[in-house]
């Protein structure tokens, strides 16, 4: 079943094209990896599927579900099952990490008619879901990510994926500043949460992640255009022979 | 960019308890005289003591320059432009039980959500429901005073224990303490009064809801608070008016006496009319607070939450008289739209081992402004005593402002006084996170505010907290777009 479908994308911030042409579908079951150097527009896609509003398209389509995802506001884009682990999760000072959750989880059933979650149930899931992750207890009652370190945050944001469980979930660069032992405990939940309803959209600069997270497709994004696709054999082809490779023949 | 958006959205919400409702008055002429102090007297079937004390506070005020120095900019008030006493006309019998209270004032009631009735049991508070100037339903007045406390309205008190009041009234704010003090020490309408004998530990939270009603009735509540040695009392207060298009003017008094071992907690949830979108209209709030820790030992807690009023001068105060004696002062103020606030405390050390506690966070929306002014002062005498401040500040959006000044004076060299501050804003990257979670721009505010507020809505009683928690996020509904 096709999740998402990219048409034609074009993308503009502050009047410049970052975007120029995207296409791509992802269908339910499958894991897509995006890779690329740096400035060729991958947290730039990954920013306007998850609808922040400084990025203007000003061409194409992107059809989630069968609807136009740009009807959608960035919360009804959430709950219908769009989540994006960011590159640079942000400190909300005060909130901890169960309210928070436990809003966002609740917004969640609201949207599908559920029952709110009561406290005891909520605890139990949230336990759990921790538990994948390895992240401590006492992080729950910490306010959102304040003085978390670079690996903890991370971490935070794949045991929010696994409390929202997502339709789609976008992982922006998740891998950057992990250590090997943080980069295996992030891969692993990924792993645990895949199955064949749901779709992973890889966003990564290195191939490292990809040892840990089999990417059915491998994508590569240069000065915003997927200008090779193939699969996780091009990742070990780029590692090896490294961007200038794609540079080179794309250029000339 | 974004911020443009947010701050114009901010102006899109409502006051959500705006209404006039239709009761008759029995009012004074317009305008201030020693004519009106006369007739309020009067009305009031004061003792003669009473009157004289309102006649020389208003002799003081008349040679008196309203302030300059608060962050706040409003038009001349025409003090002879204002009517200084509206009561509910039906008053002058006394209602004997809840039934036989107006319909339109209990109707008046209900939509603030005020439970006049059984309820109140069930909640364990006794209220003093003041609408307009007088008093018009008191309960639970015969289980407190099974314990000798006294629970009533300031008239009645007048009336009934002028001893009390004639020995107390005045002692912590002086009615030449300044010009709002002094002005409503001579035309004081009404308010509560509230005394705890010795040792006695009040059993349940005393709560008192003001409410501004009659047409251009400025409103001068004055209450007192007298905690005898070893006494306790948690006292709520909670406001809200209608929708006004005049601006009204609201002077209170508020006094606490502490004695030796006394504690007395103040809490304030303030909400009234705070002016529409274009800052047209609300209430001007001057209001003079302070408590005196008379004892040793005793200790006065303010906690306030201020989201209303088009501008609010407010500094709840503790002298720290007696030895051991502490002061709290915790404090929420919000602003949006084009309120101003200029509001804080002060804190002064006259006893030794003295300790006080300030936390107060700012929130401002709109196009408001919101000014935090603390005094810290300990006296030469004041030994090892502690002051700890936190000054906290958030910004919605980029068109208001948020200011800090704090005053710092001591005396001797074995005290300690801190002081922290911060400022922080609600940025675009945060809102973006949490509606990426699916949380929308309106409840990540309230979650935000309400998480940033937290440390001061948890001196709140229970009840209140909620209430309280409720009223920052409808004050800001709709700011962030």
């Amino acid at each position: 079943m096709s999740l998402l479908k990219i048409e034609n994308l074009k993308v503009n911030i502050n009047g410049n094209q970052i975007i120029k042409g995207i296409n791509l579908e992802v269908n339910a079951g499958e894991i897509h990896a995006i890779m690329g150097p740096n400035g060729s527009g991958k947290s730039t896609l990954a920013n306007v599927l998850a609808g922040r509003e400084d990025y203007i398209v000003t061409e194409g389509s992107v059809t989630y579900m069968g609807k136009n995802l740009f009807d959608m506001a960035s919360e009804v884009r959430a709950r219908e099952g769009i989540f994006l682990a960011f590159q640079y999760p942000v400190e909300i000072p005060g909130v901890s990490n169960a309210n928070f959750m436990r809003t966002a989880l609740n917004e969640l059933r609201k949207f599908r008619n559920e029952e709110p979650l009561d406290a005891m149930d909520f605890l139990q899931l949230m336990r759990e879901k921790a538990k994948l992750v390895e992240i401590d207890k006492t992080f729950l009652n910490r306010s959102v990510n304040e003085g978390f370190s670079g690996g903890e945050k991370k971490r935070n944001e794949i045991f929010q994926m696994a409390m929202l469980q997502p339709k789609l979930a976008i992982l922006d660069e998740t891998d950057s500043g992990l250590d090997i032992d943080a980069l295996k405990i992030v891969a692993n939940g990924v792993n645990k949460l895949s199955n064949e309803n749901n779709a992973f959209v890889v966003i990564t600069h290195y191939q490292r992640l990809l040892d840990y997270i089999i990417p059915d497709f491998v994508h590569v994004l240069y000065k915003g255009q997927i200008v090779k696709s193939g699969t996780k054999k091009l990742a070990l082809e780029l590692e090896e022979k490294g961007y200038d490779w794609i540079k080179k023949e794309i250029d000339m | 960019m974004e911020d443009v958006n947010i701050v114009e959205q901010i102006t899109l919400s409502d006051y959500k308890y705006g209404f006039i409702s239709d009761i008759e008055n029995d009012t004074a002429p317009k305008g201030l005289s020693e004519d009106t102090v006369r007739f309020i007297s009067e009305k009031k079937k004061e003792p003669k003591f009473m009157l004289d004390w309102r006649l020389k506070a208003y002799r003081y005020w008349l040679k008196m320059k309203e302030p300059e120095w608060a962050n706040v900019k409003y038009p001349p008030i025409d003090y002879q432009d204002i009517y200084y006493y509206a009561a509910p006309k039906n008053s002058s019998e006394g209602p004997k039980s809840l039934e036989e209270v107006d319909p339109e004032i209990r109707k008046t009631f209900e939509k603030l959500g005020i439970p006049l009735a059984e309820q109140q049991k069930l909640a364990g508070i006794a209220v003093d429901a003041v609408l307009d100037s007088v008093s018009v339903a008191t309960t639970f007045k015969g289980k407190l005073s099974e314990l000798g406390i006294i629970f009533c309205s300031m008239s009645d008190a007048v009336q009934n224990h002028p001893d009390l009041i004639e020995k107390y009234i005045g002692t912590v704010v002086p009615s030449t303490d300044n010009y709002f003090a002094a002005l409503n020490s001579a035309v004081f309408s009404d308010g509560s009064f509230c005394y705890i004998p010795k040792g006695v530990r009040c059993p349940m939270e005393l709560s008192t809801y003001f409410r501004i009603n009659a047409k251009s009735s400025g409103q001068f509540e004055r209450t007192l608070i007298v905690a005898e040695e070893g006494a306790y009392v948690s006292y709520l207060e909670g406001c809200s008016a209608p929708m006004r298009d005049e601006n009204q003017l609201h002077a209170a008094v508020v006094e606490l006496i502490a004695e030796k071992n006394a504690e007395i907690k103040y809490s304030t949830v303030q909400n009234w009319y705070p002016g529409d979108k274009e800052g047209k209209g609300g209430i001007y709030n001057f209001v003079t607070k302070r408590g005196m820790c008379r004892g040793d030992n005793s200790k006065i807690s303010w906690t306030q939450v201020e989201t209303g009023s088009a501008i609010t001068w407010k500094y709840p105060s503790c002298i720290l008289k007696g030895d051991n004696s502490v002061g709290e002062f915790y404090s929420v103020a919000l602003t949006n739209n084009y309120q101003q606030a200029d509001t804080g405390t002060k804190m002064m050390h006259l006893g030794k081992n003295t300790k006080s506690r300030i936390v107060s966070k700012g929130i401002s929306a709109g196009k408001s402004q919101n000014s935090y002014r603390g005094l810290v002062s300990v006296n030469t005498k004041a030994t090892n005593s502690r002051n700890y401040s936190q000054c906290d500040s958030l910004l919605i959006g980029d068109k208001c402002g948020a200011h800090t000044f704090p005053y710092i004076d001591i005396g001797n060299k074995s005290s300690v006084v801190e002081h922290e501050a911060t400022t922080s804003k609600i940025s675009d990257d945060i809102i973006f996170y949490c509606n990426q979670r699916g949380i929308s721009t309106e409840d990540a505010v309230g979650l935000i505010v309400n998480g940033y507020a937290k440390e001061v809505l948890n001196q709140l009683p229970m009840e209140f907290a909620v209430e309280a928690q409720k009223l920052l996020a409808i004050s800001l509904e709709g700011s962030v777009g």
